[in-house]
């Protein structure tokens, strides 16, 4: 009797910084069990050896930012029986998108000594808004154990376990005593996404969204808690426009405050 | 004090006494969980000795505020409830329910192993024990008690304190659930500070309780240290920061599901959930089921949920609560109104956590106070 067929495993890169992937393998002890349970066929990062798609989850990292990768998510796509794509770059256009709000002319010629070479769309997009995706990790960088959970759920058929609400919830149950509430210190936790475990608060830091929006986030109301806390109308537009600056919630509550 | 006369049970402790009373509680098996300083809050951990205590310490409070600010005095309870509530020991935060492991063709179920902790707590205060009381009831009552919960409430050593400094959110007297301590208790003090005197005025509430003051050094308290008492408890039911009228608040917040109000608090709430997770009341959980990687494993973990979140009301199709204000209202009505009819009493005790802890600074007392002042006198008899 055959060992059934190995699900055969893809990582792709768009434009991102490689983070993301870095996450999975930083996944030392685990690595050993995904390669037993499923046949790597594409992830440059860890292997130069290829295998032909059909791919059965297809891990996708980054952005749109050209017209090459425009065609290629589509390749992408059509090879992967499952598409999920992880971090900030792939589920709302990273910190690239920031080309979104000026001149992508401008940009061009203040870093090109021959920009005419350059072929690149002026907005940075989320591979959303080009293919169907089965689930969005979201996080920069996304966090490997979630990475591992959402590997482990496509893997048995379940959904994965990744919650939706604030940073918050975490933040509670850590114990931390809530920095915004005790020190003052402005905090982006309540419309920030779940994930890193409330890692900036337990430092005594408020969160910085880099998680991007949770489920239901009320951006304009935490703003204005911010003003009372001393924050300028410029300091909201910044924070909001990070790592997910373009991600609707926050891209709205950035463009509400002047620079 | 020499020339009293000493008032029935109860007795007198002074700092050493109270170093002693910790020692006697470890001697016993227990882990003591008392206040702290840590990260400008007062939490409740672990404490060993008298020295631990947030000796000179008091916290100002208000609609999402909390500061830590130094007392005059050296009292080592005089603060009023924190983020912490003790709930998250009895009820943890993140929980492990059990393990599968695969076993050729089926699976075997591997039992999480009970707690080897015995919690004494020291310094419940009475808004907390009636806390614990609708807890209890929520997690005992019925019949499909919680034995995670039995099992952590078992044999817990409470050491109670009878409140002397309320915050700038505290009701307890409005949802009559203080400041007095009167039962649920092991041992009760009271902390009476005067220029040259420091003490404690120790109430027995259990045998428990009488064989530990037994076992430390004490003296019968008098007359005078009662009156102290009385007043001190006296002086805290008049000092509340916030007051709620609780007349007919049940029908109030349920005949008005559509008040404007509630569109006009979703404005401003973050549905965050910080509201429900420093509630000492507030019970909901979520589970998580977990699968290793080969596929040879799973786990399920039991982690405290809330209503404000969107899995939360998510049925066949979607989530019923979608909208803030939704949640919102389910999250203060279940609080002051529908817990009368599910568990017979209702589910505040007045702590005034959710308020300060909000980090836009909801008031209940006040969403409260502006449904019924809209409304045409009087809704209720
Ligand atoms: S510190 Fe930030 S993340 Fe934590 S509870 Fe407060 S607002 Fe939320
Ligand atoms: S609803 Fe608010 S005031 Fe009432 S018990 Fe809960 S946290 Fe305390
Ligand atoms: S208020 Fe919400 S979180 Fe709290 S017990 Fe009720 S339903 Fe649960
Ligand atoms: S009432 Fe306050 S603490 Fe509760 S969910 Fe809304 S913003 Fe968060």
């Amino acid at each position: 009797m055959s060992n059934p067929p190995r699900p055969r495993l893809a990582v792709w890169k768009f434009a991102s910084c490689d983070g993301c992937q870095l996450s999975l393998l930083d996944c030392e002890e685990e690595l050993l069990a995904l390669a037993e349970k499923v046949e790597i066929g594409y992830f440059l990062e860890a292997s130069r050896k290829t295998l032909p798609g059909p791919y059965d989850l297809s891990l996708v990292e980054g952005s749109i930012t050209t017209p090459e990768d425009a065609e290629r998510i589509q390749e992408v796509r059509r090879a992967s029986k499952k598409l999920v794509t992880i971090g900030a770059c792939a589920t709302a256009g990273g910190i690239q998108a920031l080309r979104n709000f000026a001149r992508i002319g401008d940009f061009l010629s203040a870093v090109y000594a021959s920009p005419g070479y350059i072929r690149t769309l002026d907005r940075s997009t989320p591979i959303a808004a080009h293919v169907p995706v089965d689930f969005e990790l979201q996080g920069c960088p996304i966090h490997r154990f979630q990475l591992l959970e959402v590997i482990s759920a496509f893997l048995s058929g379940r959904s994965p376990a990744i919650p939706h609400y604030s940073v918050c919830l975490e933040c509670k149950r850590a114990g931390h005593p809530c920095v915004l509430v005790a020190r003052g210190t402005p905090c982006l936790g309540p419309v920030t996404h779940a994930g890193c475990g409330a890692i900036c608060p337990g430092y005594a830091r408020g969160c910085y969204g880099c998680y991007g929006p949770m489920e239901s986030p009320n951006p304009p109301s935490l703003s204005l808690r911010w003003r009372a806390l001393g924050a300028s109308e410029r300091d909201l537009h910044r924070v909001f426009r990070t790592f997910n600056a373009a991600a609707a919630p926050f891209r709205r509550e950035s463009e509400a405050h002047a620079d | 004090m020499p020339g009293q006369a000493p008032t029935a049970g109860e007795a007198i402790i002074d700092r050493e006494g109270l170093q002693a009373l910790l020692d006697a509680l470890s001697a016993r098996g227990f882990s003591v969980i008392g206040p702290r300083v840590r990260d400008e809050a007062i939490v409740y951990e672990a404490v060993r000795e008298v020295a631990d205590l947030p000796e000179g310490w008091t916290d100002r409070q208000d609609g999402g505020h909390y500061r830590l600010e130094r007392r005059k005095d050296r009292a080592l309870f005089g603060y009023a409830v924190g983020p912490h509530s003790w709930k998250r020991f009895l009820f943890p935060p993140q929980q492990r329910l059990w393990r599968a492991q695969r076993t050729g063709a089926g699976f075997a179920i591997l039992e999480e192993a009970p707690p080897l902790d015995r919690w004494a707590f020291l310094g419940v205060r009475a808004c907390e024990l009636r806390a614990l009381a609708i807890q209890d009831r929520v997690f005992l009552g019925g019949s499909h008690p919680d034995r995670s919960y039995a099992e952590r409430r078992r044999g817990l050593f409470i050491v109670a304190l009878q409140c002397g400094e309320p915050s700038g959110t505290c009701f307890c007297v409005s949802m009559e659930a203080g400041p007095k301590a009167a039962s649920g208790f092991d041992l009760a003090l009271t902390e009476l500070l005067s220029p040259g005197s420091h003490r404690f005025l120790v109430e027995v509430g259990s045998p428990a309780g009488e064989e530990i003051l037994g076992a430390i050094p004490h003296r019968p308290a008098g007359a005078a240290d009662r009156r102290e008492a009385d007043a001190l408890l006296a002086s805290t039911a008049s000092r509340m920061g916030r007051s709620l009228d609780t007349r007919g608040i049940r029908e109030l917040l349920q005949d008005h599901p559509e008040h404007p109000r509630w569109q006009e608090v979703a404005a401003r709430c973050l549905a965050c959930a910080n509201c429900t997770m420093v509630c000492p009341t507030c019970f909901c959980s979520t589970v998580e089921d977990h699968t290793t990687l080969t596929g040879e494993g799973a786990e399920r973990t039991r982690l405290w949920d809330s209503c404000f979140t969107l899995d939360f009301s998510y049925l066949h199709g979607g989530s019923v609560r979608k909208e803030i204000r939704s949640r919102y209202r389910q999250w203060m009505t279940h609080k002051l109104s529908t817990w009368f009819d599910q568990f017979g009493s209702s589910g505040c005790v007045g702590c005034g956590r959710c308020i300060t802890w909000c980090p836009v600074g909801i008031d209940l007392t006040e969403e409260a106070r502006a449904i019924r002042a809209s409304l045409p006198e009087p809704t209720h008899a």
